[in-house]
């Protein structure tokens, strides 16, 4: 009997690894092969040395300065923006229902399976230069040109993703709030806590965690996104990931455009990161 | 509850339907509204028709519809085979090993879609897994972008799974293989199909990666929606978009019921 017991437990070893070696390929063949090919294009130049030209070239150009500021701007007010709105209806249809409040609470959830450019699509027909907005103060006031101008803009980007990403925002804020025990609530009212007072010492701690997991998954998607960006066809607001696909597919500068793919990873990255420890905090707490 | 006047409680509830109705009901309307009428020059569009919605069953719109069900499907399916197949893989280890090894499978969650679409395009458009022009490099593509969601969801399902069963089954005299496809895959089904029905939705929805490696024949939904806005027929881009989340949301909605009544039974 002693003899078989190393042979069964070396195969006892061997076998997960064994199992686990074809997922593991699959993800190496199609997913960090063409990783390495990104960083390998980005630090070599043009005659195949390894080198940081490619970096201090992108790091020096105005256009990409422009699209890093642009993107950290966006990302920063739409998720604020995000937070905002979120928050405020989440509370509204969590502890103040009204007749349909929960209808509108599904038809929010929809959006998150919607498309992102769908919005942006939506927009122009109603802040468009001739879209219902426009059309109707011109109709009122006779304004000679559109008075509402801000959807080609950097403003147009930001509300669409905040349209697109506070649903990320309110579904796990409102499970947070389902959570909260109702009488704490009654209690502090009942002692003369005004609803400021509520909202900032007994809510807000509760809601923490999920403020900042939403949060942080609308730093991250805001920060990659491209639909919107593309649909609306702004001039003025290059983004990174705008970049790199008009590097690599309009100008067709491949070390160019992977180096500022591998910068918009990194940062992509640095943020997952801070997605991940917020929603482990999620996990610890319930 | 928190506020207890009864004209603060309304006065909320306004506002929160005057925010709704703004954000989120107003876009819709405006799109449903322009894909159902003739021409949209004045405040309000004129004329009502359907030509839009025929034309979107039409052509190259009926194609990029094919196409894009083609690549979700396909892009899923395979994703579904490797969540499954790694979840259960990472299981066998300690849960140590399990938190970092599961990183790697979630690592494709945290590049952005462009950047995949960079990569898929150099590495598989020369070299030995050439595959530029085909169907191949989109749905590769797709399921790198997918995987990852297909994976935690699975791994979650997994983690809620209780080992008893299995554990029970075992001792019963069930060898591993029976065990697998009598016990734990049937336990496992519902989170399947929850994990199909977002990785379906995911693919359909897809843009920033497809934009840069997509090959003629093989359209798919978003970017034909793009070329018709970009071309000016903006009332056909906004009828196939209208199909497009129609699509997606039957998908979603019908494999989500499937879920339910498995977890019921």
């Amino acid at each position: 009997m002693p003899l078989f017991l190393p042979v069964e437990q070396s195969t006892r070893h061997l076998r997960p690894f064994l199992w686990l070696l074809m997922p593991l390929l699959v993800l190496a063949v199609l997913f960090f092969w063409p990783l390495s090919l990104i960083v390998q294009h980005a630090l070599s130049d043009d005659s195949g040395h390894i080198g940081l030209g490619t970096f201090w070239q992108v790091i020096e150009s105005r256009r990409f300065l422009g699209a890093l500021i642009n993107t950290l701007q966006i990302a920063c007010f739409a998720t604020i923006g995000c937070l905002l709105l979120g928050s405020l209806l989440s509370l509204i249809l969590e502890f103040t229902p009204f007749p349909g409040s929960r209808i509108i609470g599904r038809v929010i959830d929809t959006f998150i399976a919607m498309p992102t450019f769908l919005i942006t699509l939506a927009f122009t027909f109603i802040y468009g230069s001739a879209g219902l907005l426009n059309g109707t103060l011109m109709s009122l006031f006779d304004f000679d040109l559109p008075p509402v101008d801000f959807l080609y803009s950097m403003k147009g980007v930001i509300l669409a993703e905040i349209t697109v990403f506070t649903p990320l925002v309110m579904r796990p804020l409102m499970a947070a709030l389902r959570q909260i025990d109702k009488s704490q609530l009654e209690a502090a009212s009942i002692l003369g806590a005004t609803p400021l007072k509520v909202i900032l010492q007994v809510l807000l701690p509760a809601a923490l965690p999920a403020l900042m997991a939403g949060g942080s998954l609308c730093l991250l998607l805001t920060t990659n996104e491209f639909g919107i960006v593309f649909f609306i066809g702004a001039k003025g607001v290059n983004t990174l990931p705008m970049m790199v696909y008009s590097k690599a597919l309009l100008e067709s500068d491949y070390s160019v455009a992977c180096m500022i793919a591998l910068i918009n990873i990194a940062l992509s990255l640095g943020l997952f990161t801070l997605y991940r420890l917020a929603t482990s905090r999620i996990g610890t707490r319930n | 509850m928190l506020i207890w006047s009864r004209k603060g409680r309304a006065a909320l509830g306004l506002v929160a339907i005057l925010l709704f109705a703004l954000f989120f009901l107003l876009p819709l309307v405006a799109i449903l509204m322009s894909s159902l009428s003739r021409q949209w020059n004045d405040v309000l569009p004129t004329g009502f028709t359907l030509s839009h919605f025929t034309n979107a069953f039409h052509g190259g719109s009926k194609d990029s519809l094919i196409a894009s069900l083609t690549v979700a499907f396909g892009s899923s399916l395979f994703a579904l085979l490797y969540g499954v197949w790694a979840a259960l893989a990472l299981r066998q280890y300690h849960f140590r090993i399990q938190k970092w090894l599961s990183m790697a499978f979630y690592l494709p969650s945290a590049i952005p879609s462009v950047s995949i679409g960079l990569g898929a395009l150099v590495a598989f458009s020369q070299g030995p897994l050439q595959m530029n022009g085909t169907l191949w490099i989109v749905m590769i593509t797709h399921f790198v972008l997918i995987s990852a969601f297909t994976f935690s969801n699975i791994s979650t399902g997994l983690m809620r799974v209780s080992g008893d069963i299995e554990n029970v089954a075992s001792s019963l005299g069930a060898s591993p293989r029976y065990r697998l496809y009598h016990i734990t895959l049937p336990l496992l089904l519902p989170w399947m199909v929850s994990a199909l029905a977002l990785s379906l939705s995911l693919s359909m929805g897809e843009l920033g990666a497809t934009m840069i490696i997509y090959p003629p024949g093989w359209i798919t939904l978003p970017v034909a929606i793009f070329s018709l806005t970009d071309r000016g027929s903006i009332a056909d881009g906004a009828a196939l978009a209208i199909v497009q989340v129609a699509v997606t949301l039957f998908l979603m909605l019908s494999l989500e019921r499937v879920a339910k009544r498995l977890v019921q039974r």
